[in-house]
């Protein structure tokens, strides 16, 4: 296994008097990708937005234990939110665009970080247009507003706007469920060619795309991160029953 | 009787006696009440004999239908209502509806001429009232929304003002405007301003050479002199009072403290009387909860999802407001504004004591002009004529603009508030 990109230990979540996730441990590879499933409601994308402290924005959300990203502990007082996810990309399950140009989307990161340089955003406009497979489809209609592209292409719009800040991680909330299946296939595409450059984190309610595209897979079952390994081995031979019913469908 | 049969007969009973208030109410604005009435019991008293002619399959029908045509009469009604009300005032008063009455002032006592200055000083005051109280109203909205948590008491506290603020009687409002707005703040103001003019008065009484400062007296003649140098320029309105002081007091010799006082009393109030800045902060503040639910409701239907993306990329929450929060909700603060505007348009209370003038050819020049206003102007007409006959066409005819007005303004904000609705639903 590569050295882990990310190390989480003991986390627990709780929302108000509930418990969301319960005394999580593992340890995410760098430069892999990295599947969460689970049945709904099983804390895969509660836990997924740990990871970029994305729960913070939600009221009454308690956190224990520690995450650790290259081996600073983004919970730390010390550290400060806004960077730490400048350095993490999120793919949400609706594609979400704002209701600007193409060109916008995609420089609105650049430009939070500072940029000004018309020359450096256009740059990083094609760049990342280009490494989420979409530049071909919008580079004639950049000024065109994002929402009037197809769903697909709206998922790849919000890709390439992740990656325009470039981070080092990518966190994938279910970001095909609301795709048709020619849609789907593009995206996954694209995971497979962004792994070498990105550690992604990719939660998923189907089970052949996490088959599929994932070098690691992660079962989550109650808030319980119930078995963690190697996808190939997660889907022949697991090594936990539960695991075991859900892969084949027996629940879920 | 069965529960089922009991809750039909309690439906049908209030139907019935729905129609028939409705019914009565629709004949009542042609008929005289009585002969009103009389139509109502003829049909309630012959209903029963005509009801056991029908097959029961019509009178289940019937039945079943009977509420769906009751609500759709009543809502009816008031739709009759409004159209009467607009056609009679329009009647009324078209005789003297034309471009010259839009465009020209009142003339003969408010019995001929037009609404013009009413017009203006109506729209200056929503202009006003809207520049103070959007700007406030939407940072409140945003803060409730977005900074402040729902349970935090700090939050529950400002619904709560809100809320009241929301319930308050318009006269009340005005009262308020007198007291802290004139009575007060312009007070305040006034007695600054006057007191820096008299450190003024005593600095140019030394820099003039004069030996007339402290306890020292001198002749009025001497003092006036000082004003009149090259660093006297914009001390007219004193020279004035000291010519008056002057015929007065003679060759007597006077103190600082008597000028002093006799320029305090002498003093007239300039932000310390009713004015058209006044009436609009009052009138501000009388419409900030419109503004504040409308902003807040558009807020709100900002999706989620956006503000995620925008945290997600690095973007700090301020951030996320100006560049997401805000115009996604843009045409929700619009719709405030002119909701405010035309709820302001048609209040009289607020401005009553704050600004508002009887009569008043001239227009606003500054801030604290006093001003005319369609709402007032109608009042004025109404319980002020000097010829009541006279003034009756133009009494509708002010009616029927400040209705157009305000209906117009409602409307467009009706239609830019399901262009948000149609947003959330997507």
């Amino acid at each position: 296994m590569k050295a882990p990109k990310i190390r989480v230990e003991n986390l627990n979540l709780h929302y108000g008097s509930k418990q969301a996730l319960h005394d999580i441990t593992i340890d995410l590879p760098e430069h892999r990708v990295t599947a969460f499933i689970g049945p709904s409601g099983c804390g895969k994308s509660t836990f997924l937005r740990t990871l970029n402290r994305m729960n913070d924005l939600i009221d009454g959300v308690r956190i224990t234990g520690s995450v650790k990203i290259d081996d600073v502990d983004i919970y730390d007082r010390t550290v400060d939110v806004v960077r730490l996810r400048k350095r993490i990309g999120m793919v949400f399950q609706k594609s979400n665009p704002f209701p600007k140009s193409i060109y916008d989307n995609i420089a609105y990161g650049p430009r939070v970080n500072g940029i000004r340089d018309r020359g450096a955003l256009d740059e990083i406009v094609e760049e990342s247009l280009k490494q989420a497979a979409i530049w071909d489809e919008v580079k004639d209609r950049l000024d065109e507003s994002a929402m009037r592209l197809s769903g697909g292409q709206q998922q790849r719009v919000c890709i390439a706007r992740s990656l325009a800040v470039n981070p080092d991680i990518l966190l994938m909330d279910e970001p095909a469920s609301a795709l048709d299946p020619i849609s789907t296939a593009k995206i996954e595409e694209l995971i497979f060619e962004l792994k070498d450059r990105y550690t992604i984190l990719i939660v998923t309610h189907n089970m052949q795309q996490a088959a599929r595209v994932s070098d690691y897979t992660a079962f989550f079952y109650l808030g319980e991160l119930v078995e963690f390994d190697k996808t190939r081995t997660i889907f022949t031979k697991p090594g936990n029953g539960k695991t075991e019913e859900y892969v084949t469908g027996r629940f879920g | 009787m069965a529960m089922k049969e009991r809750i039909r007969f309690t439906f049908a009973a209030a139907s019935l006696l729905l129609l028939g208030v409705s019914l009565f109410l629709l004949l009542a604005v042609f008929l005289p009440w009585y002969a009103a009435l009389g139509v109502i019991t003829a049909v309630v008293a012959a209903a029963p004999f005509g009801w056991r002619r029908f097959s029961l399959d019509t009178r289940r029908k019937l039945s079943e239908n009977m509420f769906i045509l009751v609500s759709g009469a009543t809502a009816l009604i008031i739709v009759v209502f409004v159209a009467y009300f607009l056609v009679h005032i329009f009647l009324l008063g078209q005789s003297q509806l034309s471009w010259s009455f839009l465009f020209s002032p009142p003339t003969e006592g408010l019995t001929e001429g037009g609404i013009f200055p009413a017009i203006v000083g109506t729209a200056l005051l929503v202009i006003i009232m809207s520049l103070a109280g959007v700007p406030v109203g939407t940072i409140t909205a945003i803060y409730l929304t977005e900074y402040a948590s729902n349970t935090s008491v700090i939050a529950r506290f400002i619904r709560f003002a809100v809320n009241t603020l929301a319930g308050v009687p318009a006269i009340v409002f005005g009262l308020f405007g007198l007291g802290f707005f004139i009575g007060t703040l312009g007070r305040q103001m006034d007695t600054f301003a006057f007191d820096q003019r008299m450190d003024d008065f005593q600095s140019l009484a030394v820099a003039a050479g004069s030996p007339f400062t402290g306890d020292s007296r001198a002749r009025v003649e001497e003092i006036r002199a000082m004003f009149l140098g090259d660093d006297a320029t914009g001390w007219r309105a004193e020279v004035e009072q000291l010519r008056i002081l002057q015929e007065l007091r003679g060759e007597e010799e006077v103190t600082v403290a008597e000028v002093t006082s006799f320029f305090t009393a002498q003093q007239r109030p300039h932000w310390g009387q009713p004015s058209i800045l006044w009436a609009a902060l009052t009138m501000a503040l009388l419409t900030l909860p419109v503004v504040i639910v409308s902003v807040e409701e558009a807020i709100k239907s900002v999706p989620r999802d956006l503000r995620e993306a925008s945290m997600a990329l690095g973007a700090t929450k301020w951030k996320t407001i100006r560049s997401v929060v805000i115009p996604g909700s843009m045409t929700g603060i619009l719709t405030g504004a002119i909701l405010a505007v035309s709820r302001g348009a048609g209040e009289v209370a607020p401005i009553l004591f704050t600004g508002a003038a009887y009569y008043l050819p001239d227009l606003p020049t500054a801030l604290t002009s006093q001003f005319m206003e369609l709402g007032y102007h109608i009042y004025v007409l109404t319980t002020q004529s000097t010829d009541v006959e006279a003034t009756k066409p133009l009494l509708y005819a002010t009616t029927f603009v400040l209705l157009m007005l305000t209906f117009t303004l409602n409307f467009t904000a009706i239609f830019l508030r399901s262009r948000v609705r149609a947003r959330m639903l997507r």
